[in-house]
């Protein structure tokens, strides 16, 4: 017992010394990665900023893909406690931005040229009233369809290009025996699917609903169209996919039982770590009917107001370092993610991930890189989770048809906004 | 309702109901060990066979790496450090905060019982009220405070906030244990001359055994089992609960549902053990006093 | 004259030192308790969305909150969530407890099996409990693998089922703590009335009925208010078991205000459902303690 209590008196002497001789010059950093490949991922960024002899205070908060550590970050924010640096997705930023929380990127983005480089779709969330105030770390795209090689050769081999088409391999996989789309009942998994379809449906309409919130077009008949497709891709669900979380459905596909899944690019790390091969045991592919269009995601690292030149100019440096060339390519490569710099070579990524870069570049310059609704890069938290109500009820028979869904997404959208 | 039919027949139907009885026994106690079952099986089998096979079956490979590398090296924040940094956080918090609740609901419970004044009844409705507030509804104006007394993200912060929300209860056991203590022994104490400590120290205190034992079982789990005041206000001194929900909720990375269940009970494990051992005093407190009114 | 003004000194202090000895307790409660009730009071009248803002906006947030959908089911299922929980765990709880105080053997290794679920929180289990009701995984699938291929079990998928799972793992998390407060009081009884009774040629089942149970009073009503607390601030429990789902289905008040507060950046009607929380508790809790203080004193 003594001794216990002796060791224990030790650690937290020596924590807290070492906590003091930090002080120098240290960034805090508030994070939800905290699963090996991204932390790993995340490590490069710590160990080139150690390399420059700033500090690194780790804060990791997972759960409900940042939402605990968003209510972490209020609870500090509000204590004037701040965090150097938080990892954060699409409207919280501006939120955040909106109440004067965030610092100034200006001086390391002109320096650098983030403008020419930077997807603009991005910069939306990355400038607020024209200043930068975070920088973005990668670009997820959310309308990808995870094949298994094998059940779609037994389906005739061909990769869907267009809703039809997908009916048809669906079809025929359920014919096959297999459960055709392997799918999570959760809200954010539905909305993920939806994103695709309703991409699928045109991207000018995709703007309209989702990024204009347009009442017309979300109350529409297209809208109404979009909600039969996933009435529709709901019959190919197996009876038990309530609750289940979505690297589970991935790993239905790995083995076989699933033909498809139907998720942003992280699945792909799923597919990887169980050994299989991209191109040879399972295609990747653009939600049919998106092809050439990208709805996304980014996270960045918003940088919040620290007192202090030292601290700033570690804060700053922390924004270099992320956008360099060389953490981009080694980060993404590792998350599944592309690139959140149009500029990074390919060199290191797999078919998927080139695929990926590829895609986002001409997007980019096609103007079709959307905001994903599902993941909160189109709209604001509150009509975000107004979507969710809507289209996970719709998943889960609670509206007759596709018109009644789609009256109620206007509703629901009128009514968060 | 054991041997409704009558007492004649005691030898006979008293079997028949004995039987019955530890049935329905060992039926419950099935209830309540099956997670826990879940929880011990899973975690000394490989991934693959958990992924592939039925939950509910034994291991085929039994392997401890899942508790190793959740005790050290699995991947809790940047680096790979294992629960082990994390259960330092969470005895540092939990200590004090138990010791000063407790001691603080001890004293409460004290001048309630035995030096009463005019409203005390009132006073103590008000400080049980305490008991019921969900937490959730007081995590941003705690936050201006404990930004306010300079206390946010650290240890100090977390004990006040425990303690505050564990006084209302830690009164109610020691005002309910001392009532039922014959003031007449305090009376002739005050009329010898000793004073408000002595009679406490001297008096009460040798005879609170068993209520401190479930005020300290009480306080102890609450406290540990902690997530949300933990993520809060713990800063960059997270207790273990916070960083087994690390572990457990990585949002897009593989789940290494074996380790996730290991960490799950060596999280867990001080609980345990403090309701394993404290167990059978924890009832002789609760018929102490607390439950008697 | 001198030890005169002493001793009146120290019977002053002796007069205040209790007094003295509660008032920080009693401050800090007013400021962390009723301070921040006040404080949520108040921005349930705001606009506020991610932070706390002042801008009045009268009872707009009351209006929204109960014109929303979420809210009347999370209403719904409070009520069939609390009133099962509060049942079925008193039952069980006194049953188990009249069981084991019959000299059962092995008493001190059932009671630490039914005591310790209270020791874990559904952070620790909730993954558990999740697998054991999934059908995919859990006990239809070990039932189907172990020959019982009928076996069905699936109502956790099953929008309107869903919150009878939450009532399963909220039983099996307090209905031994219940079992330990019906088990003191039942120690605590005196044995010579029961002898009497049964000398009275009362048979086992009248003795509970008419004597043993009516003098459980006080462990009733401490299980009552125990039970119907955690029953309102239920929240670890749905996160870990069905994040709310399927659908919207299991939603319960705490999980709502939490989400509308923290997640959906409605921090004003989250307050409004705090509020609303707050009375349900003050419903409960206002008529107990009058009656327990009054009973005192």
């Amino acid at each position: 017992m003594r001794g216990f209590v002796a060791k224990a008196l030790t650690a937290v002497a020596i924590t807290a010394l070492s906590a003091g001789m930090a002080k120098a010059a240290d960034v805090e950093v508030l994070h939800w990665w905290t699963s090996g490949g991204e932390a790993a991922a995340l490590n490069v960024l710590k160990e080139d900023l150690k390399s420059k002899g700033i500090g690194w205070v780790d804060m990791p908060v997972a759960g409900g893909g940042g939402e605990a550590a968003m209510t972490a970050l209020r609870a500090r924010v509000t204590a004037g406690n701040s965090p150097t640096a938080v990892q954060m997705l699409g409207f919280d930023i501006t939120d955040w931005a909106q109440q004067g929380a965030l610092g100034n990127l200006d001086a390391v983005a002109t320096a650098e040229g983030w403008d020419n480089v930077i997807p603009t779709a991005l910069q939306k969330f990355s400038k607020y009233d024209g200043h930068w105030i975070a920088a973005p770390v990668n670009v997820h795209s959310t309308n990808w369809i995870w094949i298994s090689k094998d059940a779609l050769d037994k389906a005739g081999g061909k990769a869907p290009e267009n809703w039809d088409e997908l009916v048809v391999v669906l079809d025929k996989m359920k014919a096959n025996g297999i459960t055709p789309l392997a799918h999570g009942g959760q809200p954010w998994q539905e909305a993920t699917i939806f994103d695709g379809i309703v991409l699928s449906e045109g991207t000018d309409f995709y703007k309209q609903a989702f990024i204009d919130l347009d009442p017309a077009a979300l109350g529409g008949e297209k809208m109404a169209d979009a909600f039969n497709r996933l009435l529709k891709l709901r019959t190919y669900v197996d009876d038990n996919f309530s609750g289940r979380d979505w690297n589970l459905a991935s790993a239905m596909v790995i083995n076989g039982q699933g033909g498809m899944q139907i998720m942003g690019d992280w699945a792909k790390g799923e597919f990887l770590k169980a050994g299989k091969k991209p191109g040879v045991d399972f295609v990747c592919i653009r939600f049919p009917g998106t092809q050439g269009s990208v709805t996304f995601n980014s996270d960045q690292f918003a940088m919040f107001n620290v007192q202090g030149d030292d601290k700033q100019k570690a804060q700053a440096q922390m924004a270099s370092s992320i956008e360099s060339p060389k953490f981009q390519s080694a980060f993404n490569v590792v998350k599944g993610s592309v690139p959140a710099r149009t500029d990074v070579p390919d060199t290191d990524f797999d078919d998927c991930g080139k695929k990926g870069i590829k895609d986002l570049a001409e997007a980019n310059t096609k103007g079709t890189l959307f905001g994903s609704m599902a993941h909160g890069h189109a709209a604001p938290a509150a009509v975000k989770n107004a979507v969710y109500d809507v289209v996970t009820g719709a998943f889960n028979g609670k509206y007759k048809d596709g018109a009644e869904a789609a009256q109620a997404l206007a509703s629901a959208v009128a009514a968060a906004k | 309702m054991m041997s409704a039919a009558s007492q004649e027949t005691a030898v006979s139907t008293g079997r028949i109901a004995r039987t019955f009885i530890y049935l329905v026994l060992l039926l419950f106690s099935l209830y309540y060990l099956l997670p826990l079952y879940v929880m011990v099986v899973n975690s000394v089998k490989p991934l693959s066979e958990i992924t592939g096979g039925n939950m509910m079956a034994l291991p085929q490979t039994f392997t401890l790496e899942p508790w190793a590398s959740a005790w050290s090296t699995a991947q809790i924040g940047v680096e790979p450090t294992g629960l082990k940094p994390y259960f330092i956080n969470s005895i540092l918090m939990v200590v004090p905060a138990v010791a000063i609740s407790t001691i603080l609901g001890a004293l409460n419970g004290y001048v309630l019982t035995k030096w009463r004044f005019k409203y005390d009844g009132i006073v103590f409705g008000l400080l049980l009220f305490s008991c019921f507030i969900p937490f959730q509804i007081v995590l941003i104006p705690m936050a201006v405070v404990l930004g306010k007394l300079g206390i946010a993200g650290s240890v100090s912060g977390l004990v006040l906030v425990h303690v505050v929300y564990g006084i209302g209860f830690t009164t109610l056991y020691y005002r309910n244990y001392y009532a039922a203590f014959p003031t007449e022994l305090v009376r002739a104490a005050m009329i010898d001359g000793a004073g408000f400590f002595r009679i406490f120290w001297r008096i009460l205190l040798p005879v609170s055994g068993p209520i401190t034992v479930v005020s300290v079982i009480w306080q102890f789990t609450n406290i540990w089992n902690d997530f949300l005041f933990g993520v809060s206000f713990g800063g960059t001194r997270q207790p273990m609960t916070v960083a087994l929900n690390n572990l457990v909720q990585s949002s897009t990375g593989v789940k290494e549902y074996n380790v996730h269940f290991a960490g799950a009970i060596l999280a867990a494990l001080p609980t345990l053990l403090v309701y394993i051992v404290a167990g059978r005093y924890f009832v002789r407190g609760l018929m102490a006093g607390s439950v008697k009114g | 004259m001198k030890s005169h003004a002493e001793i009146d000194f120290r019977t002053r202090l002796q007069d205040w030192l209790p007094k003295l000895v509660l008032a920080p307790s009693f401050a800090v409660t007013l400021l962390f308790v009723y301070g921040f009730i006040i404080f949520t009071v108040v921005l349930s009248f705001t606009g506020s969305k991610m932070l706390p803002l002042y801008t009045f906006v009268g009872l707009e947030n009351y209006r929204k909150l109960w014109a929303l959908e979420h809210w009347h089911t999370a209403l719904v299922n409070i009520a069939i969530f609390a009133s099962l929980y509060i049942v079925i765990c008193t039952i069980v709880g006194l049953a188990l407890a009249i069981f084991l105080d019959q000299k059962i053997r092995g008493e001190g290794v059932l009671r630490p099996i039914y005591l310790y679920p209270m020791a874990l929180s559904f952070i620790v289990t909730g993954t558990a409990w999740k697998w054991f009701l999934d059908p995919g995984i859990g006990l239809e699938r070990a039932m189907h693998l172990w020959g019982w291929e009928s076996f069905s079990f699936t109502w956790i998928k099953d929008s309107n089922m869903a919150i009878y799972t939450i009532v399963i793992a909220a039983v099996w998390q307090t209905s031994g703590f219940v079992m330990a407060m019906f088990l003191a009081g039942l120690r605590g009884i005196d044995n010579e009335i029961l002898k009497a009774a049964q000398i009275d040629g009362a048979t086992s089942f009248q003795l509970y009925r008419r004597i043993v149970i009516p003098l459980l009073r006080p462990a009733f009503l401490s299980a009552f208010v125990i039970l119907s607390h955690l029953a309102i601030k239920s929240y670890d429990l749905v996160i870990a078991l069905t994040g709310g789902g399927p659908g919207r289905a299991t939603e319960l008040p705490a999980t709502f205000m939490y989400s509308y507060t923290f997640t959906r950046n409605q921090m004003g009607i989250g307050a409004s459902s705090a509020v609303m929380m707050l009375m349900a508790i003050a419903a409960i809790m206002i008529p107990y303690l009058y009656s327990e203080l009054k009973e005192k004193a």
